[in-house]
């Protein structure tokens, strides 16, 4: 077989990383090709360059061995690559229709656009309803559209970054059987992932990215996950420790037939939400993104007054009408999703935004000045405490990496003392280093008598620190699982809405 | 009242409004590209005062409404070169257009400023702003280009994203802009005074802009708009002609305060915020390199 695109020598740098390093290799035509890599590893910059979303510093691409230059993603369209974004390049306002009408190289008409859209959706299973705006859309049909507007340019290459992200497991399997139609029918693809089984179950060829240059480009036949992720990661992770059977009795935070009736169609509405939380206990709230998990965050975060029914109760207070500080006052701690420009302000130093989070105690305070040297010994104290790798606390909380800063914030919540502390991603996008680390801590605060709540997308990670996991689906959790009795046949089961 | 009443009153508001029916559409084709021009009552002037001075100076009112629109498409193409390509803050940029229209039409005009001349007759302008509004509704909403020009307004990133040029498409919406604000300017010199006066366009130029809210970026609406706020002003004239007692302030007042009911209105619910105001406007698009 002929390869269809080559990669020479790409090498691209942002200030203070490389994120491409001299990356060579070549993808077949007609095959399937995954790039495997963890987060930050440089996958998502490479096919970025090849889309020309990106301009890599130096190198040269290859399209069927003829030297291209791909200056934008218009260029890239013309010699038939076409992309599915991550987070999807989709115009919410807008219908299904004219967003496939967008993505079009070629002018078209409307009836012309139906025909031809059709025979894409019946080819291939697509289940598209035109007229819908996109806001009415699930997560798995905005995917859809995304994919059959790529199609609709009769590409030669498609590009996926991290296309299951976001899906169920059976959504995984509808599109994976798809993918392999399309090649079927003469497509290469270009498939994304930190996933090591899909990736062996998909793919025919894998490159390995680690700190942005390629370990080695080779055939998945005579792989295994294990053998993947270790040249993946290149060190062994070590796993948590997790002592289960534990008996926990005293509880300490609970929900009770939480709801809320909002009109809005960018919201999901919450469905009589119940739980209880033990008094050193874990506890997961699993499920794809957008089920109600921002939702959720909001009304035990109280930032914006989100309106709900039902009660919340810490320790038989009720707090539902608690500000955010009052119930911080009563040593419950939050780690938000984004770390920038929610959990941390970017612009501010890192002494700075422990004294944001904590002005509700009087003692980081001289009158109504802020005393400098208590939140400065503290913040050294997390520094040194949590691994944080930074010259000082002087430096801006959006100078740090990832992984660096969410050590630095989970740091900070944790010194706070906490009873009660909720998660939202605590992992999401940071290296593997900090995330075991992460874990770890974890683990060790809840053998400590704290209870902790974590909002996650990433199943292997509920299921390796929590002792009790349940699942969000359009806004209803379901009955707690003790991990010891998951599978991950129910688990997915539970992920689609069918809940016991 | 008499029927000859209503109908002058009518005639005056058809000749008095068509200024905002040109800035305001103008201005929505800006918006929906994503890009807020707060500069318009600058770019009225100096078109006012450039299609003015032409016509003393060379009689001719074809050079005098291609200069004026000239000016138009520099003085927007300056104030799009520094919020598209060096990402300046678009409101400092548009109030210092606006500042610097006042004060280049000032200085432009002082010399000529008395001379008379023979005006236009403004039925022209009046059915070409109707068929501006119809051809802009169409535009808009049926054709791939004004589909583009939402689609950047919307979410610049995804339209980059799919191969658009995101930076283009905003030069020209807001060179268009630019352009129908020197008509309107042109027109309040050349056929509604006509002449030539210091400040003449009178804050017509941030009635526009409210004009683009209070019709909540839809064409058809704006036109509405502009005869509502335009019937108000000149109902303070003849209310006053017949006796009323209210202060003249008032009147001038309640554009800007409609706009801000239809602002609070659309902003106390989320949903009508998004579906209304295009959701990249006001934020300047960074192509990642």
């Amino acid at each position: 077989m002929q390869s269809i695109v080559e990669f020479k020598n790409i090498f691209k740098s942002y200030p203070g990383v490389i994120a491409n390093d001299d990356v060579s290799f070549n993808i077949e035509e007609q095959s399937i090709h995954a790039i495997l890599g963890e987060n930050g590893a440089g996958k998502s910059t490479l096919v970025k360059i090849l889309y020309g979303h990106v301009k890599p510093d130096s190198g040269e691409i290859l399209i069927n061995s003829d030297l291209a230059i791909i200056n934008s993603p218009s260029t890239a369209k013309n010699l038939g690559i076409n992309m599915v974004f991550q987070h999807f390049s989709l115009f919410e306002s807008l219908t299904v229709a004219e967003n496939l009408i967008l993505g079009m190289n070629e002018n078209i008409s409307l009836t012309k656009l139906k025909d031809k859209s059709k025979t894409i959706c019946d080819k291939y299973g697509f289940n598209l309803n035109l007229n819908s705006p996109i806001s009415s859309l699930s997560v798995g049909q905005r995917q859809s559209v995304e994919i059959v507007r790529s199609l609709l340019n009769n590409p030669k290459i498609l590009i996926m970054d991290e296309p299951t992200s976001v899906l169920t497991p059976d959504e995984i399997s509808k599109l994976f059987k798809i993918i392999k139609n399309l090649v079927k029918d003469g497509l290469t693809v270009i498939f994304i992932s930190h996933k090591l089984e899909e990736i062996i179950n998909l793919s025919d060829y894998v490159t390995i990215m680690r700190n942005g240059k390629v370990v080695s480009t080779i055939s998945t036949q005579n792989e295994n996950p294990e053998t993947l992720g270790y040249k993946m990661l290149g060190y062994k992770v070590s796993e948590v420790k997790h002592e289960s059977n534990i008996n926990f009795s005293q509880e300490i935070f609970n929900i009770k037939n939480l709801s809320t009736q909002s009109k809005d169609p960018f919201t999901i509405n919450l469905n009589k939400i119940d739980l209880s939380l033990k008094k050193g206990q874990i506890f997961g709230i699993a499920g794809v993104a957008g089920n109600g998990q921002k939702e959720l965050m909001e009304i035990l975060l109280n930032e914006n007054d989100y309106e709900f029914s039902g009660d919340i109760f810490f320790k038989d207070l009720n707090i539902n009408n608690l500000s955010t500080f009052q119930r911080k006052s009563l040593s419950i701690s939050y780690v938000t999703e984004e770390r920038l420009g929610h959990s941390a302000v970017p612009e501010m130093s890192l002494s700075e935004n422990i004294f944001l989070s904590m002005n509700h105690k009087s003692e980081f305070k001289k009158g109504d000045f802020i005393n400098f040297e208590k939140i400065n010994s503290y913040a050294s104290d997390v520094i040194k405490n949590f691994n944080v790798d930074t010259p000082s606390y002087h430096v801006k909380a959006g100078k740090l990496s990832g992984g660096n800063l969410q050590k630095f914030i989970i740091g900070r919540e944790i010194m706070s003392n906490p009873q009660l502390l909720i998660l939202s991603q605590p992992t999401w996008g940071i290296d593997a280093g900090s995330e075991a680390f992460i874990k770890k801590t974890i683990v060790e605060l809840s053998q400590k008598g704290v209870s902790i709540i974590i909002i996650s997308h990433d199943l292997d990670e509920l299921l390796e620190v929590c002792h009790q996991i349940s699942v969000l689906y359009e806004g209803s959790l379901s009955n707690p699982l003790n991990v010891e009795d998951i599978n991950i046949a129910k688990l997915g089961k539970y992920m689609g809405g069918l809940f016991d | 009242m008499s029927i000859e009443l209503i109908i002058g009153i009518l005639n005056i508001v058809l000749i008095s409004t068509t200024p905002l029916v040109f800035a305001g559409i103008g201005e929505l084709v800006t918006e929906k590209s994503g890009v807020l021009n707060l500069g318009l009552e600058g770019l009225m002037l100096v078109g006012a005062v450039t299609g003015f001075i032409t016509l003393v100076l060379t009689g001719n009112y074809f050079y005098s409404l291609f200069l004026s629109i000239i000016s138009g498409v520099i003085l927007s193409g300056i104030f799009a070169f520094l919020v598209l390509n060096l990402m300046t803050n678009q409101i400092a940029t548009g109030l210092a257009l606006t500042i610097f229209g006042i004060g280049l039409s000032a200085m432009l005009g002082k010399k000529l400023g008395g001379t008379p001349i023979d005006g236009l007759n403004p039925y022209y302008f009046i059915v070409i702003s109707f068929l501006l509004v119809f051809f802009v509704a169409y535009f808009l909403s049926k054709t791939k280009i004004g589909l583009i020009v939402r689609a950047v307004g919307e979410n610049h990133n995804s339209a980059y994203a799919l191969g658009y040029n995101v930076i283009k498409t905003r030069y020209l919406t807001i060179i268009f802009g630019g352009v129908m604000s020197s008509l309107a300017g042109y027109y309040i010199s050349i056929c509604y005074a006509p002449m030539w006066q210091e400040g003449m366009t009178a804050g017509r130029g941030w009635i526009a802009l409210a004009l683009v809210v209070f019709a909540t970026w839809k064409p058809w609406r704006l036109l509405v708009g502009a005869y509502i706020f335009g019937g108000v002003a000149i109902m303070q004239m003849n209310l006053q002609a017949i006796g009323v007692k209210l202060p003249g302030q008032f009147f001038n007042m309640m554009p800007y305060l409609a706009t801000i009911i239809v602002l609070v209105f659309i902003s106390s619910n989320k949903i009508r915020l998004k579906l209304s105001a295009p959701s990249s406007l006001n934020i300047p698009f960074e192509k990642n390199q």
